[in-house]
């Protein structure tokens, strides 16, 4: 029998001093409920609006808003495994050593070889072992953060798991998400998984060197982008050759 | 495959909520599931059947609602459900729009509990 929660009893009054009062009453003799009052034991129906992803939305508004008092911007590279986000990085990094302070977060489900790749004179690097989960996030990033010296840092780059379905509901308190592609996919990449194409701020079609050699049409995978993520900012680098960074790096200067 | 993840997180949502109303059982649980979501209704749906079991809510069921996305067309001003590959294109006057309605919906919105 569960507990009835509704129309408690009234207790007595404390009793005048010098006299003393044995209450036998059975505590769980309750009146029954008021008219109103549901049955115990009926099926009720409760209407609540709750994201699922509710405890992850809020640490990522803390990340977000602790990044803000940082003086940090930060950015979410998403993509397939092997699209050349780490690549494209190293590239990046490279470029704005001595200008820009950077820090890194990268996440693979094992290894450190990422983090070795990144690694550089004075730039705090970070790599996220997620032991099997396959994407990053708020908590992680929160705990990568703790890790990391921050002090004069300006933008930061979280490198995620390279995954093109499941970082796309997460938000990390990232300000922009980007988006890669690269030329040894598919031109419909965008049309396959829409989710990751759609909630990104910027889409950088990569490996535009092997392009031609791979038969890439890039004017259809440019087409795709644009069908899904109408209002994405699109770059068209090589990381490995720098053909098309000046664009992005304009870009990444343009949010500081 | 973090539909396991989501389906925990919502098992937890329902349990701390069901106790909080002084109620020993789930018996229901309605989610509502944006097409632009990132998650696979039926991989959730399986992952339910994988983690009930010997909790509160052991032989609820789970109905999932899916959302499909609409997008708000500010030159037509009107709402249009996005075509079956998610182009952005307005179907009347053909600009692309990226304001997105719904579609992105993860949402635990009703509970049956006794």
């Amino acid at each position: 029998m569960p507990a009835r929660k509704s129309t408690p009893r009234r207790l007595p009054a404390p009793a005048a001093r010098g006299v003393v009062v044995v209450d036998v009453r059975d505590p769980a003799d309750t009146p029954p409920p008021p008219p109103g009052d549901p049955l115990p034991g009926a099926p009720r129906t409760v209407d609540l609006a709750v994201r699922l992803l509710d405890q992850n939305d809020r640490q990522a508004a803390a990340n977000r808003a602790r990044l803000r008092r940082q003086g940090i911007c930060t950015l979410n590279f998403v993509s397939s495994p092997g699209a050349g986000k780490t690549t494209l990085l190293e590239r990046t990094l490279d470029a704005l050593a001595g200008t820009v302070r950077c820090a890194v977060l990268v996440g693979d489900l094992e290894t450190d070889n990422d983090a070795r790749r990144l690694r550089r004179e004075g730039l705090p690097v970070a790599q996220i072992t997620t032991g099997g989960t396959c994407h990053l996030d708020a908590a992680m990033i929160a705990r990568g953060l703790d890790a990391l010296p921050l002090a004069g840092v300006r933008l930061l780059f979280v490198e995620n798991v390279g995954n093109l379905v499941c970082p796309a509901s997460f938000d990390l308190g990232e300000n922009r998400r980007v988006t890669l592609l690269s030329c040894t996919e598919g031109e419909d990449k965008p049309l396959k998984y829409p989710p990751i194409f759609t909630s990104a701020h910027a889409v950088i079609l990569n490996k535009i060197d092997v392009a031609a050699a791979l038969g890439f049409d890039r004017a259809a995978a440019l087409a795709n982008i644009r069908h899904v993520a109408p209002r994405a900012e699109v770059f068209e680098v090589s990381a490995r050759t720098g053909e098309g960074f000046d664009a992005w790096l304009a870009y990444l200067r343009a949010l500081l | 495959m973090h539909e396991l993840g989501i389906a925990e997180s919502a098992l937890r949502l329902a349990l701390d909520r069901a106790r909080a109303e002084g109620a020993q059982r789930v018996t229901r649980l309605e989610l509502r599931v944006g097409a632009l979501s990132g998650v696979d209704v039926e991989a959730l749906q399986f992952a339910f059947t994988a983690i009930l079991p010997g909790t509160a809510a052991a032989g609820a069921a789970v109905q999932i609602d899916p959302v499909p996305a609409v997008a708000y067309c500010a030159e037509c001003r009107q709402d249009f459900p996005l075509s079956e590959h998610f182009f952005c294109e307005c179907p009347k006057c053909g600009r692309p729009s990226g304001m997105l309605k719904q579609g992105r919906e993860l949402d635990l919105v009703r509970l049956e509990i006794t």
